[in-house]
């Protein structure tokens, strides 16, 4: 017979791989074959598919959770402790052997394990090393997230950015102002936005509508995507419904990556937290499908609603009226805040109350050339380039502080942050909250304060670069910009390369 | 890299208890300059074995633990002449491997000491560990089996 099997201990240095060794000289003893993946502190090499997939029966040996236990389900199972494997790998496999035999004789019960949903995982994978210290599980846990993320940042951006490109072809100055009024639901007066129903295929401005229909779609599920497996990241296959249920629900309430990355580590801890409770065999069969997804995403979004809605509200409409209130000072010191709220949280609720405030004023601001309300917007608009061109440039300079995924998301973020997307800066700061948001928040505040000191104006809510006709002083603009890029991507770089010293000064002990 | 050196051997452990026995068995770290702090060691490998004993059936302890204190992966090997308590359910344990390895260490670093716990269920490497006559068989036998295979 074929099996395979997992190992794992709390230290991770030791019994992982006696049990390993155990096991596989064991079965080789009695004549099988048996490959064990070690999920030890020497790295976890993942167990070829193929080889689950030819295995007669499955033995975990472990003290910590399988990781990506989904793999192998629809098998017959034996699961014990780590100990059991090395006093007594004979027997396990005596043990495996014998409930190979029995599922052969009783084809129902591979049915039933077939069609149980917590089989066929797939090959979605986590970043996580069960053997780590709780800080760099909880980053494990947020690259994991991000990774995932990605890919919807690129897309997503990449689509709205060309969506403004062409838009500026075919309507002019005006194109990205234009071009974000359509949708796909627009009905009554609006009904001529609605791109569904109105698409030219001759027509360019029915091409850009629609390119930014898809990415505005894709930008959709940044914060879900990002809570769904940081959930997942934690509970595994568990995690996936309270952490994408419960994303979804934090970017309808405008919670932005922040608030996302809450959902992600309740929606996980309340799924690993459900998955364990000891049930009755006659419950354990409806867990999976009913239970778990339940109850966690009743817990997580529930929570997350009745908790955090009113404090989010709270805090939305406190820091507006308090910036209503700051209408008649300074310019300069308005800028800083408006530069910092806009670099805090990027399309969080923050950075939504500083943008909102921008394009109400432009409103009011009619056709005045020279009005304060002109000024502010452009403030707020340059301090929200910052942030993804900072990470495009810090990536560019010093590519070994990133991790590959991030370093594709900062080619993507140069084109990005010209077209004010700050979203392209989010999986950076998903991964590294902290040191990414304090930069961002200095670095976009001087640009903010700059762009108002320099007296810069804007007539467009955004577009980026592809306003520039909108800009009043725009070489002043790009200068305010430039300054606050140059100033954030040093503190990005200064930040990351002090922890990074911090990792290597600790290997360079251990080598010693 | 070694794992083991001559100072890492004590051949005539005799100890009250596991943690006086553990403790000798560090303090040759200790003196080889691979452990920069005892306490700091000792009570890291005391919370590994409060999780569960460490002792295995034939005989063996592995006290262990990963530890900010140790400075490379290291083996500590002694052998009792009493056997000692280790928690094992056949009896008290007379080969005692303490295995250190540093906290955050690479896994470069780590796989040797996988390669180490792997022999550790081979019997004949036991025995040979058993019958070697002095520190020096001891270390060669660790290099030749573990470290350079």
């Amino acid at each position: 017979m074929k099996f395979v099997g997992v190992t794992s201990c709390p230290t991770g240095i030791a019994h992982t791989y006696m049990a390993a060794e155990a096991l596989e000289v064991a079965a080789r003893e009695a004549g099988h074959e048996m490959v064990v993946e070690t999920q030890g502190s020497a790295g976890s090499e993942p167990l070829d598919p193929a080889l689950i997939a030819a295995a007669d029966g499955v033995i975990f040996a472990h003290d910590l959770e399988v990781n990506d236990r989904g793999r192998f389900a629809g098998k017959p199972t034996i699961d014990v402790g780590v100990k059991k494997a090395i006093s007594d790998g004979p027997g396990l496999i005596a043990l495996a052997v014998a409930a190979v035999e029995e599922w052969r004789a009783n084809p129902s019960l591979a049915a039933a394990a077939a069609a149980a949903p917590a089989g066929r995982a797939g090959g979605l994978a986590t970043k996580v090393d069960n053997t780590a210290s709780t800080a760099t599980k909880i980053r494990q846990w947020l690259m994991t997230g991000v990774s995932y993320m990605i890919p919807f940042v690129a897309a997503g951006g990449i689509l709205i950015a060309i969506s403004f490109m062409l838009a500026q072809v075919a309507l002019g100055e005006n194109g990205a102002i234009e071009i974000v009024k359509y949708s796909l639901t627009a009905t009554g007066d609006t009904a001529s936005y609605n791109i569904a129903q109105n698409f030219d295929p001759l027509s360019l401005t029915s091409w850009a509508a629609l390119l930014f229909v898809m990415g505005a779609a894709s930008f959709g599920f940044l914060v879900p995507i990002l809570s769904a497996f940081i959930a997942f990241a934690i509970a595994d296959r568990p995690g996936i419904v309270p952490g994408l249920v419960g994303g979804s629900i934090a970017a309808t309430m405008g919670a932005g990556f922040l608030g996302g990355i809450a959902t992600g580590f309740l929606g996980g801890f309340v799924a690993r937290w459900v998955s364990r409770w000891k049930v009755h065999k006659g419950v354990r069969g409806v867990m999976p499908v009913v239970v778990i997804p339940l109850l966690s995403t009743l817990i997580t979004a529930g929570l997350f609603i009745t908790v955090l809605g009113r404090p989010i509200k709270g805090l939305t409409d406190g820091l507006t009226s308090w910036l209503n209130g700051l209408s008649g000072a300074n310019l300069a010191i308005l800028g800083l805040i408006l530069g910092a709220m806009m670099g805090f949280d990027l399309g969080g609720p923050v950075n939504k109350v500083a943008y909102t405030f921008g394009t109400t004023g432009l409103a009011a601001a009619g056709a005045a050339t020279d009005a304060p309300q002109l000024k502010v917007m452009a403030a707020v608009m340059a301090a929200g380039m910052v942030a993804p061109l900072a990470m495009a440039l810090s990536t560019a300079v010093r590519p070994n502080l990133f991790t590959e995924p991030e370093l594709e998301n900062g080619k993507a973020a140069w084109l990005l942050g010209a077209s004010f997307i700050s979203e392209g800066a989010i999986p950076f700061a998903a991964a590294d909250p902290v040191r990414i948001i304090v930069s961002s928040v200095i670095g976009s505040s001087i640009t903010g304060a700059l762009a108002m000191l320099f007296g810069t104006t804007l007539r467009a809510p955004h577009g980026g670069i592809w306003v520039l006709p909108l800009i009043g002083k725009f070489a002043l603009f790009l200068v305010a910009l430039a300054v606050g890029v140059l100033v954030m991507a040093t503190i990005v770089i200064a930040l990351k390369s002090r922890e990074k010293g911090q990792i290597e000064a600790t290997r360079a002990v251990a080598t010693v | 890299m070694s794992l083991i050196t001559t100072d890492q051997v004590v051949l005539g452990l005799d100890a009250a208890d596991r943690h006086a026995a553990t403790r000798q068995l560090a303090q040759a770290l200790v003196t080889s300059g691979r452990c920069t702090d005892l306490e700091t060691f000792l009570d890291d490998v005391r919370k590994r074995e409060e999780q569960m004993a460490t002792g295995l059936p034939g005989g063996i302890g592995i006290p262990h633990a990963r530890s900010t204190a140790i400075t490379e992966p290291s083996l500590v090997f002694g052998r009792a002449t009493q056997g000692i308590d280790w928690g094992a359910e056949d009896g008290p344990a007379t080969l005692i491997f303490l295995i250190a390895a540093p906290e955050g260490g690479g896994q470069e670093h780590m796989k040797i000491l996988a390669a180490l716990a792997r022999k550790l269920m081979r019997s004949e490497f036991r025995q040979s560990l058993q019958e070697a006559p002095d520190a020096e068989t001891v270390v060669q036998i660790v290099d030749r089996e573990v470290v350079n295979p």
